[in-house]
């Protein structure tokens, strides 16, 4: 298991906690007063820090905490008070815990001379202390000085001990751990055999301990059972061993009221610390950081014309200016980086809820699963992320309900019984590929084309894997048998990809029978700017996103083929693929279309899109561009076919094909 | 020897993630439940050697659970301990009324807490 996702949870309560320290000090230091709960919220977060950088590794941090609490415990049990030398060397300390916490987390070298000087001035503080007098005795030091001989302890547990799952044993083991423990036991409350309650506590005890173990360490082994049972505990010094009695019971009262209104004021502070939180990160509402993405955009668009512009100028006459431009192009480019990159999240957002769900799932099932993750740390555009979650889930619990067998399943086909499924995501030049495998059974073929023929679904003759596994995603489709609770409702892989589609993705599976099933769902790293190809339809220039497009030519117009009347289709290397004019499809002027449409030689660009190629019929392939998303529905409507515009360089508007809608809505070429 | 079991009850996730984990990281192999009423349907299925519940949960809460358990004849004995924080001082007397064996005090470092479970199921 990995600790180190807890590490940003860590930085972050780490931070809060230093925040409390601070103010807390500097209310210390105005107010003068050494008021209990403000020390005792400066030792909560003092304590908690140390605690965290122990658990993680962060040893520097933990000496330094340790150092700390311990100062701040004496002043906390009123050993010690905070003149404003000492709060000095502690928010010096606190200001060395920053920048010790901020080393950590960016992984960048301690400043160690600072770590030093902190040190340093902490171990004064506690080595000044034994030699400067000691405060004013409290009534917890009466109790410390009198410990001048050994500790004893009379302990008559009640009956009833252990029916609260308390074992004397336990806190005698406890105590003897402290210091040699003498023990004498008392066994006069023991009855006649006949009527000994197995269950109940007959023995008690009267303890001895050296001098040297802390009251503390007593008082929190017997903690959990004061109120079952008679504890005297005193010094064994002679004189006045009354006084060595410490009121047990009302000092943590009083000190538990005092830490319940702190910790409701701690409350309240936190809000306010959380708002202004500024030291590593700043909060930002996304709409702004959209606001400077979308104007970032409108300035790529505004350098794209300044280049077209400036295309048919003299390159020597205009030298300066163009390279004035080439600088501007780079600049722009880099600024749009970095901008984008304010947008983009760890996948880790969305895989850290696996590890929970899949045991869930895995334990209703009584199935075995072991989850891997990899790359969790690549970064993905916010609004992508959140909407991957619903389709990861759905696949991650058909992955684990169909796809991983049971583990007698499993030990019979010689595997391991326990089930590895892996959640993988990695960056694959624009786009960033996540895939779920699992070493299950695999898909099954044969059922699944079973299944194809019971429900209509035309199909090739010899279909390839990758044609049968595109099946899955027909709406409806089910090949379980039984239905779970889990999946297998029919409602599922065709919704997955329709979602993936939505945000400009593409889903396909791999699967083995026996070995397993990888889903793999590529998307593009943002939805804001892509990659595209521009055509030209007519007049018009249209965007075809470059993820999308496989190929283009020139066909040969005996390969385009009528079928049904209406529906062309254009036969490539054997296969026939949906044939669509975009002329038509997007209601263009005749006029504007030279000629014949099937004579004339038009350029093919065959995409993929959905699992399904098909070619469209354009008439000039213009180049290849960034261009920068616009909505159409935020600013017009949703329109069939496209997926959105963008302005080019001389400030005309193209349209964006969407060839997830387009293949959809063709018809499905029969077999050839 | 096989690891000993516990159920680890609280509806924050990252506060039960964060027990599991220092507890299994110390060698004990831990069930989690996320309220009292689904720490009780596990527990009547499966016995556990110590159960750790949050006070504080929808449902049931951590004090009727363990007082729910306490009358299984299987939990008579077992070690129930109770995650509550420093100002809950009613709340470990009203554990300790229902059955309760002890508590640890929120927050606490997963050190501290693999140390006090150990202790008490040595």
């Amino acid at each position: 298991m990995d600790i180190t996702r807890f590490h940003a949870a860590f930085f972050d309560e780490s931070r809060e906690g230093l925040d409390a320290m601070e103010s807390g000090l500097l209310s210390l230091e105005a107010g003068g007063a050494a008021d209990g709960e403000t020390i005792n919220v400066i030792f909560r977060a003092a304590h908690s820090i140390k605690g965290g950088a122990a658990t993680f590794g962060f040893t520097s941090v933990t000496e330094l905490t340790h150092l700390l609490e311990t100062l701040l415990d004496d002043v906390r049990a009123g050993r010690r008070v905070l003149d404003p030398r000492a709060i000095g060397a502690l928010l010096g300390s606190v200001d060395v815990l920053r920048g010790l916490l901020a080393a950590c987390e960016h992984g960048t070298a301690v400043d160690a001379a600072a770590l030093a000087q902190a040190r340093a001035g902490l171990d004064a503080l506690l080595a000044g202390d034994a030699a400067d007098a000691a405060p004013a005795p409290s009534a917890a030091d009466a109790g410390q000085a009198e410990a001048a001989g050994d500790w004893r302890i009379a302990f008559a547990p009640a009956p009833s001990m252990f029916l609260s799952g308390n074992d004397p044993l336990r806190i005698l083991r406890e105590l003897g751990s402290h210091g040699e423990l003498g023990v004498e036991c008392l066994d006069g409350r023991l009855p006649p055999f006949s009527e000994m309650d197995p269950f109940a506590a007959y023995l008690a005890w009267n303890l001895t301990l050296p001098a040297s173990v802390p009251r503390e360490a007593i008082d929190e082994a017997f903690a959990w059972v004061l109120d079952d049972c008679e504890l005297e505990i005193a010094s064994a010094a002679p004189a006045m061993p009354a006084l060595a009695l410490a009121p047990s019971s009302a000092a943590p009262a009083a000190c538990e009221e005092a830490s319940a209104a702190a910790s409701s004021a701690d409350a309240a502070a936190a809000t306010v610390r959380r708002a202004a939180e500024s030291d590593n990160s700043i909060r930002v509402a996304v709409s702004k950081v959209d606001a400077l993405i979308n104007l970032v955009g409108e300035l790529v668009i505004t350098q794209a014309m300044l280049r077209q512009r400036s295309e048919h100028l003299d390159p020597v006459a205009n030298e300066a200016l163009m390279s004035g431009l080439v600088q501007l192009e780079r600049n722009t480019r880099d600024l749009q980086e970095s901008v984008m990159g304010v947008r983009m999240l760890p996948v880790d957002f969305a895989f850290s809820r696996f590890p929970r769900m899949v045991r869930d799932i895995a334990t209703r099932l009584g199935k075995k699963v072991q989850l891997r993750t990899h790359g969790e740390a690549t970064e993905l555009d916010k609004g992508v992320i959140e909407k991957i979650v619903d389709p990861l889930v759905h696949l991650v619990r058909n992955a684990i309900d169909h796809g991983l067998e049971l583990p007698g399943e499993r030990r019979a086909a010689g595997k391991d019984e326990t089930g590895t499924l892996s959640l993988s995501a990695a960056h694959q030049g624009a786009t960033i590929v996540i895939e779920i495998a699992d070493d299950g059974r695999g898909l099954d073929r044969a059922r699944i084309l079973r299944k194809a023929a019971e429900r209509g679904i035309p199909m090739p003759e010899n279909p390839t894997d990758a044609q049968v596994w595109d099946l899955v995603f027909a709406p409806g489709f089910s090949t379980a048998d039984q239905l779970t609770d889990l999946s297998g409702r029919g409602v599922g892989m065709d919704v997955v990809r329709k979602n993936i589609a939505a945000l400009g993705g593409q889903v396909e599976i791999r699967s083995r029978a026996g070995q397993g099933t990888t889903v793999a769902i590529r998307l593009p790293l943002t939805m804001a700017i892509v990659d595209g190809m521009s055509v030209a339809v007519g007049e018009e220039v249209f965007i075809v996103p470059l993820s999308m497009v496989v190929e283009s030519l020139l066909p040969d117009p005996a390969e385009i083929r009528t079928i049904a009347g209406e529906a062309r289709v254009l036969r490539v290397r054997g296969d026939y693929l949906p044939l669509i004019d975009l002329a038509a499809q997007y209601g263009l002027p005749a006029a504007t279309r030279a000629g014949d449409a099937q004579a004339a030689p038009r350029i093919a660009v065959v995409v993929e899109a959905d699992g399904r190629r098909l070619a469209l019929e354009v008439d000039d392939l213009l180049g290849q561009q960034q261009v920068v998303v616009k909505n159409l529905e935020s600013n017009y409507r949703r329109i069939a076919g496209v997926s959105g515009a963008t302005i080019l360089g001389d400030g005309r508007v193209a349209l964006i094909v969407d060839a997830g809608g387009l293949a959809q809505a063709a018809p499905l070429p029969a077999a050839a | 020897m096989s690891a000993k079991q516990l159920l680890v009850v609280d509806d924050s996730t990252s506060m039960r993630q964060m027990v599991a984990f220092a507890l299994t990281s110390g060698g004990f192999e831990v069930a989690e439940a996320e309220d009292g009423q689904a720490a009780l349907e596990i527990a009547r299925t499966r016995s556990f050697h110590g159960v750790i519940t949050d006070v504080n949960m929808p449902r049931m809460d951590g004090i009727s659970l363990i007082r729910e358990l306490r009358q299984l004849p299987a939990y008579r004995f077992t070690p129930l301990l109770m995650l509550t924080t420093e100002s809950g001082g009613d709340k470990k007397m009203e554990g300790k009324a229902a059955g309760a064996t002890g508590w640890l005090v929120k927050p606490f470092d997963p050190e501290q807490l693999l140390a006090t479970v150990r202790k008490v199921l040595s």
